[in-house]
């Protein structure tokens, strides 16, 4: 029993750091700029298929594909800040959540007619992993590890690196912000651009570990909307925090009871922190 | 009484009768039936979301959960317990209205961004309960034996019967939905949408307000799911809780327009004529969700008000006509 459980765990947490991954991007939008971006799920399924593509045609290694997906990530976010957010960043909240949803339309609909919603699959491995009784596929330690070192980079960015401080200082107070003299509408842009960047880094590494297709990434995006509430709305970290819970729960829950009770207890436990805590586990008190 | 013979309510009650006879005097009245099914229960489902999103300001993402558990309790009645369904269709209501109250006192706290998160927790909450019960069939759900349909003097008498129980839930949203816009208390929930804590202070008992607009949008999503499942013959948990949907519904008030009576009907059956248009376009098939997405876009970042805000703002003679 004991060795079930630590493997069980080990694997949640391997799978839970890719998915804080992801709830970061969603997280640091929403701190900045106080935008839910309903399309998450979608970039997430874009990071999916760029690297699926990248591997299947030009053979490149799905790590250093996931690289450079990244990278267009970044961009696609910028343009989807100033085509879809840009003119609603004071509105009411329901004016974001229907012009990010509409890009989730776009993109779902394209990727519909490309790719039809069949399951695709990156054929790649890297052994597995055996220490003592433990077992894990190598891949998805790479994946794992990938995912911890983008964590910490965008540490470094957001604290190190003049940029990163103005996109804190625009998150903090933009007007202040913008008497110092940051130009915050490009600030915004960029951390727009980021948030898209860390979803689609994590849809990249899920693809090198589990199937794909383009409908997948609305559950990752669920999971996101949970580990954020969990880790607190606004807070990189607590994303972090977030994602490990929920993969310890997907983890260890299977081992007691159904894996069909694993979304009841994550939804419940989202809208009861909602009630209770909605400043999340790692938030200040009020 | 004299407060229902105003054009407000009568543009949307004769735009939804002209759309309900039509099927009676078109060359094939099946098909067209089914098409106007689509659109008037689209009107419905719109009009009644449009009284906690347009009029409260509370953005209730995952409404169509109200749909979900009212279908899904009349069903089981219906074929478990060997219910008519007219009782099935009121248990529907009632189910979806107690599940919107006690869900209301605890999440109408929330303000924003926060309840809109809420809502999509609560249904997709919703959603993996239902498939882990087995007496509501789990991940497949439940069928109607075909014969239930004798009861109603068979299939076709049925599906009448159905249509026309659709065509009176939509008068009936609509007129609730006016007579909510016009009166005191309708006045409390825009003053919350405009500012609640200004609402609060001017004397409006906010709470209560928000919890009863959030119990009559969920009732009658409730019943109309009841009708639905049933003509549609079988129920699972992935049609009666997909977020989709109920986010197609909000697509259909804004381009109507938030906040009014008429525009969540002309939306709702403008919406659904365009993708019925649409999908049945041989260059456009593919690509209906595209164009949906880019017409969305389109509303939110130019029109922000929908169809019928946009015409109230043009003229005055215009805003006495549409409410």
């Amino acid at each position: 029993m004991g060795e079930v459980l630590f493997t069980s765990a080990v694997d949640g947490l391997l799978i839970g750091i890719i998915y804080g991954l992801a709830a970061m991007g969603l997280t640091l939008i929403f701190g900045v700029m106080d935008v839910i971006n309903l399309a998450h799920g979608p970039l997430i399924a874009l990071g999916m298929f760029g690297v699926y593509l990248l591997f299947t045609i030009l053979g490149l290694n799905p790590f250093i594909a996931v690289i450079l997906v990244a990278v267009l990530g970044l961009l696609l976010g910028v343009v989807i800040y100033f085509v879809a957010v840009n003119r609603v960043i004071d509105a009411p909240p329901l004016s974001s959540l229907l012009s990010t949803f509409s890009v989730n339309m776009i993109i779902i609909g394209v990727g519909t007619a490309l790719f039809t919603t069949s399951s695709y699959n990156v054929d790649y491995t890297l052994g597995t992993v055996e220490v003592g009784f433990f077992r894990a596929p190598g891949a998805r330690i790479a994946a794992s590890l990938v995912a911890l070192l983008t964590t910490a980079l965008l540490y470094l960015f957001l604290y190190r690196t003049r940029p990163g401080k103005y996109v804190r200082a625009v998150a903090n107070n933009r007007i202040a912000a913008e008497l110092m003299g940051i130009p915050s509408t490009r600030i915004l842009a960029l951390a727009f651009g980021i948030g898209a960047m860390l979803a689609i880094t994590a849809g990249g590494l899920i693809a090198t570990i589990l199937p794909i297709n383009i409908l997948a990434g609305g559950s990752y995006e669920l999971k996101s909307f949970v580990i954020v509430v969990l880790g607190g709305l606004g807070n990189p970290l607590g994303a972090l925090l977030g994602g490990l819970i929920l993969g310890l729960i997907e983890g260890l829950v299977p081992v007691f009871m159904k894996t069909t009770w694993v979304p009841v207890i994550e939804y419940v436990l989202f809208v009861l922190i909602l009630l209770v805590r909605p400043q999340g586990l790692l938030g200040a008190k009020e | 009484m004299k407060r229902l013979i105003r054009p407000g309510l009568l543009i949307p009650l004769a735009m939804i009768l002209v759309l309900a006879v039509w099927p009676l005097l078109s060359g094939n009245p099946a098909s067209a039936r089914e098409a106007a099914f689509t659109l008037i229960m689209s009107m419905a489902l719109a009009a009644s979301l449009n009284i906690i999103l347009g009029y409260t300001g509370y953005v209730s993402f995952g409404h169509i959960v109200f749909f979900g558990v009212g279908g899904y309790a009349g069903f089981w009645a219906i074929t478990q317990l060997g219910w008519h369904i007219l009782p099935a269709a009121l248990l529907g209501g009632l189910v979806a209205a107690v599940i919107a109250w006690l869900l209301g006192l605890a999440v109408l706290r929330l303000r924003g961004a926060y309840f809109a998160l809420a809502t999509i927790g609560i249904l997709e909450a919703m959603k993996a309960l239902v498939i882990n019960l087995d007496f509501l069939g789990g991940p497949v759900g439940m069928e109607l034996h075909f014969s239930e349909y004798k009861r109603y003097g068979g299939p076709m008498q049925s599906l009448w019967m159905l249509y026309w129980a659709m065509v009176f839930m939509a008068i009936l949203v609509v007129v609730v939905s006016y007579l909510i816009k016009t009166s005191k208390f309708g006045l409390g929930l825009m003053a919350i949408r405009e500012d609640e804590d200004a609402a609060e202070v001017m004397g409006v008992i906010t709470p209560r307000a928000k919890t009863w607009a959030y119990v009559l949008s969920a009732v009658f999503p409730g019943i109309i799911g009841v009708i639905f499942f049933f003509k549609n013959g079988n129920i699972e948990p992935d049609s009666a809780f997909r977020l989709h949907f109920s986010i197609e519904w909000i697509v259909m008030i804004m381009l109507g327009g938030a906040g009014t009576v008429l525009g969540p009907v002309l939306g709702g059956g403008l919406y659904q004529w365009l993708r019925k248009t649409l999908l049945t376009s041989p260059i456009f098939k593919d690509y209906q969700l595209v164009v949906a997405g880019v017409m969305l876009l389109l509303i939110v970042l130019f029109v922000p008000t929908g169809i019928i805000g946009w015409l109230r703002a043009r003229s005055a003679k215009l805003r006495r006509v549409f409410e």
